[in-house]
């Protein structure tokens, strides 16, 4: 693997968990807060928090612009939960008035789709880019995938609400793009900080 | 099915464990969660950025400027600010009431605060957090009391400031007292810390994991007396995780101003040029009292055991 320098969007949430992951995996890791910041990166992680103060603290800074031209050029990113619905090209069951979305992934994204707080739960799942053990994944607050597009990669799936016969998707991938919509950066289990830093590897690789 | 130490289980899906309930309190980090009394507050709480907005029929200081009894809020009107906002809501219930906490559970509210700033309903017990699916977070003004509170089952802790003041010298006080002794018991040994642990009443094993982690096994808000995004910065700079902010947004001048400013100063904290910016032209803040003029009835924080 190359050497690779990632930035955590840190305008709020759980960012400091996500540097603790890369720390572990001796992997640079710089908080994002400006959009000066981005220079220099080889990859951004967008974390959980809510997504709403993201997407206005980062208006007010100038940072969406910045955000969207680094995703549309194609630069690795990763959004878990909230940074999830950031980069989704639809979202549902936002606020009134919608939200700032930095867009890129063409999937749709259900914000809360498995409920409130009392609805917060933790589930192993199937993941088999990232090998046979399952992924033990916690879900707070969670969004869902509700739609993708033909050109997106499904990683992880859950059952859906009211029908365990159906599922919803819960990670993909396209290309640089990776999103879950749960928090590894929560959990003791390296294994998807691994798989976005080979990403970034790869990335770096075949454009430098 | 089954309730008991919060954990439900549905085929492979564990609910209301501890991961999920301190989780929601990691992805508040860096944020302002906000008092508000009506639905229209809440919206324009979101519309500023906060992280999660408090439900309640009355902020701080006008439960101190009215007295009397301090109790849970209308279920009514927490379900009219559930339904206005998508960012999580929490209400508060009086220490110990865990009936209210019971009601706020099947109300379906994404945090419970156990809070002195409502009238105590029992003197001598905090409610049993582990008992429910739904999440507690608990005021505290020292480690031993963050520990006590911790081991009862909270997943949050706050610093209990002087609500209602706009006077964030108490803040000050609980975040220095809560942080300084974390770093004297992260040098001290392990004879020692079984010495501490009787001295502060805490329970050793949260006092080891503490010294251990050099921070609290949870997420730590401060609240109480909060009123510019100075104040704010301050207990950022201080190392808070985020914060609450109570009477001084809504007992401002122009609220939705004040309290996009003071959004802005927690996650640009350690910026001030930015905190420059956005504390300009804000309008007059919240009067506020001098907590050197209260008695110690008048105190809230003396509220909890």
């Amino acid at each position: 693997m190359s050497e690779v320098r990632l930035g955590v969007l840190a305008l709020q949430g759980a960012f400091r968990e996500h540097i603790a992951m890369l720390q572990r995996l001796n992997v640079e890791a710089a908080e994002v807060r400006l959009a000066g910041e981005l220079d220099d990166l080889d990859g951004l992680i967008i974390p959980g928090g809510e997504s709403t103060s993201m997407g206005l603290v980062a208006e007010r800074w100038g940072l969406v612009e910045p955000l969207r031209q680094w995703v549309h050029g194609g630069r690795p990113t990763w959004g878990t939960c909230a940074g999830m619905i950031l980069l989704a090209e639809h979202a549902t069951g936002q606020k009134l008035g919608g939200q700032a979305l930095i867009g890129g992934l063409d999937v749709t994204v259900n914000r809360n789709y498995f409920g409130r707080q009392v609805d917060s739960f933790e589930a192993d799942l199937n993941v088999p880019a990232l090998g046979d053990t399952p992924f033990h994944a916690v879900f707070i607050r969670a969004p869902a995938i509700t739609a993708v597009a033909e050109d997106v990669e499904t990683l992880a799936t859950v059952a859906a609400l009211g029908d365990e016969t159906e599922s919803v998707v819960t990670a993909v991938r396209k290309g640089p793009i990776l999103a879950t919509a749960f928090h590894p950066e929560l959990t003791g289990d390296l294994r998807w900080h691994r798989f976005f830093v080979q990403i970034v590897s790869d990335f770096k690789s075949c454009s430098g | 099915m089954s309730t008991k130490n919060g954990q439900q289980r549905d085929g492979q899906v564990e609910r209301g464990t501890f991961a999920v309930k301190a989780g929601l309190a990691q992805m508040l980090k860096g944020g302002v969660i906000m008092d508000v009394v009506t639905a229209d507050q809440a919206r324009i709480a979101e519309e500023a950025g906060a992280c999660a907005v408090m439900a309640l029929e009355r902020v701080p200081a006008d439960i101190r400027k009215d007295g009397g009894v301090a109790r849970m809020s209308d279920p009514r009107l927490i379900k009219e600010i559930m339904t206005a906002v998508t960012i999580p809501v929490m209400a508060k219930v009086r220490i110990g009431h865990f009936v209210e906490a019971q009601i706020l559970e099947a109300l379906g509210v994404d945090y419970i605060d156990e809070s002195e700033v409502l009238t105590p309903a029992d003197e001598s017990h905090h409610i049993n957090k582990h008992s429910f699916t739904i999440p507690f977070v608990c005021g505290c003004r020292n480690l031993g009391e963050a520990l006590r509170r911790i081991a009862e089952g909270a997943a949050m802790i706050r610093t209990k400031g002087e609500a209602g003041t706009g006077d964030v010298v108490e803040a000050v006080r609980h975040a220095r007292n809560v942080n300084g002794a974390i770093r004297r018991i992260s040098r001290m040994d392990a004879d020692e810390l079984f010495t501490y642990a009787k001295d502060i009443q805490a329970p050793y094993e949260l006092v080891k994991e503490t010294a251990e982690q050099n921070r609290l096994p949870v997420v730590n808000f401060a609240a109480g007396g909060v009123a510019t995004p100075a104040d704010a910065a301050l207990m950022m700079q201080l190392g808070v995780d985020g914060v609450f902010v109570g009477s001084g947004i809504f007992k401002s001048d122009d609220p939705a101003k004040r309290a996009h400013a003071i959004v802005q100063a927690v996650t640009h904290f350690n910026d001030p040029h930015i905190l420059a910016e956005v504390s300009e032209n804000l309008g007059a803040p919240m009067v506020g009292i001098n907590v050197t003029e209260l008695s110690e009835a008048e105190k809230l924080a003396e509220r909890g055991w």
